[in-house]
């Protein structure tokens, strides 16, 4: 008998097995990007030419590390734990199968331990990417394989969570949006996993001698169809969670169900064909083939995250104008709550994502663009902006909107939490900003030492390239100060924040089920659909709900098109190529 | 409220949508039309595009291309290594050879003259990125990647590595001499 109970302060129902579920995953994420952070600050105090503080083995093996445990782990975990809770929790269903969930956990748990394992072992420093024929442990290409897997399985359950919740009517109408977008996370994730499987598998035999030859042209190929997709679910992910933050603190409505669903089915059809920005200037593939995958096919994909940047602000901007914050263009904006860390999450990672990420990451996957960009250190400054400051920040928001409502929990240093997303947005806009200025002017990624110690061809970057390296470096450390704080509330909140419930204790905070008394055998009372909206009077101007948000959506397209032409300018000055 | 909540309306797909947001979409729609259509117009009449040029490869066979080419056209020797330079006739092909940890041979060009730059790698990916004028592009082992190159300014240019390669990868560096 599937154990519900309800939470006083938001209403939403917690089926026991989806929510132990639910925060063991959160948890397991929020280790790996404790751990993933302390690689980042030695990655960066290596990479600031001043300080170069590790040697080189021991560099590429904790950015091999840094990488795998960032982007993949962190990422996956936490998204785990937003299927069930969109899955689950937002449709007051049971989840389908946990025991199948657990074991899915489970698998994911020994898998990135055994990845990490062959890394630290020393002889697995291959990068994230893990390009062939350059060798790493097999047990490198296993573990990825199992974590694979077992996230595979919580998709599954996902899945069978929405069959579940359809058969036993515990919703009226249609799913909501954010559901919407999770099943499109789920969907996209699917895909990435299945190429993951296709390229590891046979690496993973190569790699104990079953097979002999692995194409590394062929490898590049399918392995960007995991590693680009693999961000597309963080897309999508964050996207759902903007919706989730922007309903919950705003009681903002979507502005069009229609466009907002729309642009999500946009995704699912057109943002995997992304492996191709990975291959602009490789070998043996067609221009064509190219062009028409980097653009997503005509940039529906690009097109789709342009309409959530303006959705999601302007269905907060329509929620504040009802309100009565009507004054100009931006009161809404200016008297919106930014000392709650929630709220200056999603800002900052709103804005980040689509000012620095999205830009710069359209702009290098242009075909030929791509030549005065390809493996510079622009490309972690762009991903930094997309998977730091758009998915990392829009997790933390999320994390601090659900610790009371999950973990039942008050949290710690509220003031620090107020200065937390500022904190590290800051610091990881810098990392961002002016890794990508250096990679203009050449300065490579993955690179120990870009004053080449040891080459008596001697060759120096400019000056400039050396600054702008520091001042990353002092953002990285501003953004690993951040997110140790991150780590230190949520972590300490758990163990120390004040219960909300009197019966929770701290085993209660890692997944070990509370007293039954708090769980009844009842089943949550069907979700109603939202109420309809009154007939008001219509506060934005000229027939646009959302004035202000039309201004910083212009904003960001004059900031795109000026951009996006600067780069074939310089494009156009290097030697002639065809 | 209605993001996490179903749709107020059962057929929600049947609500118009808003001015707002048709104006946007159509702009953005506009824009993503213009950054697509750049791409095949640059291949048209733009001067740097990557090449569709390219063919499979084995090691040995690439090697006598490069070592035929160095005994046909050495010029000088530079280093305690003795790396060969090499000046191809105008228009000629030259073979340049990733390894770990060196790009082989080094090349003397001429400005405004298109040579034919063979480029592959005899054993990991590496990345071939020019500098000062920080052209990248990817090399990978058992292809073999045929570009048109016009070097435009005379001067002496560094062949960086940006893929990574290994222990060794930061001192992997080539020269480029343009002469007038």
């Amino acid at each position: 008998m599937a154990q519900f109970r309800q939470c006083p302060d938001t209403g939403l129902f917690f089926h026991k097995e989806a929510e132990n579920l639910m925060k063991a995953n959160a948890v397991a994420g929020v280790v790996c990007l404790l751990i993933a952070g302390i690689l980042a600050l030695l990655v960066v105090l290596t990479r600031w030419p001043a300080v170069h503080l590790l040697p080189a083995d021991t560099f590429y093996m904790v950015l091999t590390a840094h990488g795998v445990c960032a982007l993949i782990f962190w990422m996956i975990f936490f998204e785990m734990a937003i299927l069930y809770f969109a899955g689950s929790t937002l449709l007051r269903s049971r989840l389908a199968t946990p025991r199948w969930a657990w074991a899915g956990f489970v698998m994911m748990i020994i898998g990135a331990v055994m990845t990490l394992a062959a890394i630290f072992g020393g002889k697995s420093s291959v990068m994230m990417t893990s390009y062939v024929p350059m060798r790493a442990e097999p047990s490198f290409y296993l573990g990825l394989v199992i974590f694979a897997v077992g996230a595979l399985i919580g998709c599954f359950v996902y899945l069978g969570t929405l069959v579940v919740a359809k058969n036993e009517k515990t919703y009226e109408g249609s799913v909501p949006l954010v559901t919407f977008g999770a099943t499109v996370a789920c969907i996209i994730a699917i895909f990435t996993i299945a190429s993951g499987a296709e390229i590891l598998i046979p690496t993973y035999l190569w790699s104990i001698g079953y097979i002999s030859h692995i194409d590394p042209a062929m490898y590049r190929v399918i392995w960007w169809a995991l590693g680009h997709s693999s961000q597309q679910i963080n897309v999508a992910a964050h996207v759902a969670v903007w919706y989730l933050i922007a309903g919950v603190i705003f009681g903002a409505r979507p502005m069009s169900e229609k466009v907002s669903r729309a642009a999500y089915l946009l995704y699912i059809f057109f943002l995997q064909l992304a492996s191709a920005h990975h291959l602009m200037t490789d070998p043996g593939i067609s221009s064509e083939w190219k062009v028409f995958n980097t653009s997503y096919a005509m940039y529906l994909a690009v097109l789709a995250s342009m309409i959530h940047g303006l959705t999601v602000p302007g269905a907060v901007e329509v929620a504040q104008r009802k309100k009565g914050l009507t004054n100009g263009a931006f009161e809404w904006l200016r008297k919106a709550p930014w000392d709650n860390p929630v709220v200056s999450s999603m800002w900052i990672s709103l804005v980040g994502f689509g000012f620095l990420g999205g830009i710069s990451g359209v702009v290098m996957g242009t075909e030929q663009i791509s030549i005065i960009i390809h493996n510079t250190i622009y490309v972690p400054g762009h991903f930094h902006a997309t998977v730091v400051i758009g998915t990392t920040i829009a997790w933390m928001g999320l994390t601090y909107l659900l610790i009371p409502v999950l973990f039942r929990r008050k949290m710690i240093f509220p003031q620090a939490a107020k200065l937390q997303p500022y904190i590290f947005g800051l610091g990881m806009s810098l990392v961002a900003v002016f890794h990508m200025a250096a990679g203009t002017l050449g300065v490579a990624r993955r690179h120990w030492d870009m004053g080449f110690a040891g080459n008596p061809l001697g060759f120096e970057y400019p000056a400039t390239a050396y600054l702008l390296m520091g001042i990353a470096g002092i953002g990285g450390v501003i953004g690993v100060i951040g997110g140790a704080m991150f780590c230190v509330i949520t972590v300490g909140s758990l163990v120390f924040g004040e219960k909300l419930q009197k019966e929770a204790g701290l085993l209660q905070s890692f997944g070990v089920p509370m007293a039954d008394s708090a769980y009844t055998n009842e089943k949550p009372e069907r979700l109603p659909m939202a109420p309809a909206e009154a007939v008001e009077a219509n506060h934005g101007e000229a027939g646009f709900e959302a004035p202000g948000t039309f201004i910083l959506a212009m904003v960001l397209l004059v900031s795109f098109v000026i951009y996006y032409f600067i780069n074939w300018k310089y494009l156009s000055e290097v030697w002639g190529l065809s | 409220m209605t993001s996490f909540m179903p749709p107020a309306q059962k057929n929600w797909w049947a609500v118009p949508v808003g001015r707002q947001e048709l104006v946007w979409i159509a702009i953005a729609l506009v824009w993503c039309l213009i950054m697509f259509f750049m791409m095949p117009f640059w291949h048209m009449y733009g001067d740097q595009n990557i090449s569709n040029e390219g063919y499979r490869v084995t090691p040995v066979k690439y090697q006598a291309k490069v070592n035929e080419m160095i005994e046909k056209y050495k010029v000088r020797e530079v280093g305690a290594m003795k790396i060969p330079v090499v000046a191809p006739p105008d228009g000629g092909d030259v073979y340049l050879m990733a390894r770990l940890w060196q790009w082989y041979p080094m090349l003397e060009l001429k400005k405004d003259v298109t040579y034919r730059l063979h480029l592959t790698s005899i054993d990991w990916n590496h990345g071939f990125s020019l500098q000062p004028v920080n052209i990248n592009l990817q090399v990978v082992p058992g292809y073999e990647f045929v570009l048109n190159i016009t070097p435009n300014k005379a001067g002496e240019y560094t062949i960086v590595c940006n893929e990574y390669c290994g222990i060794m990868h930061h001192t992997m560096l080539g020269k480029i001499w343009v002469k007038e």
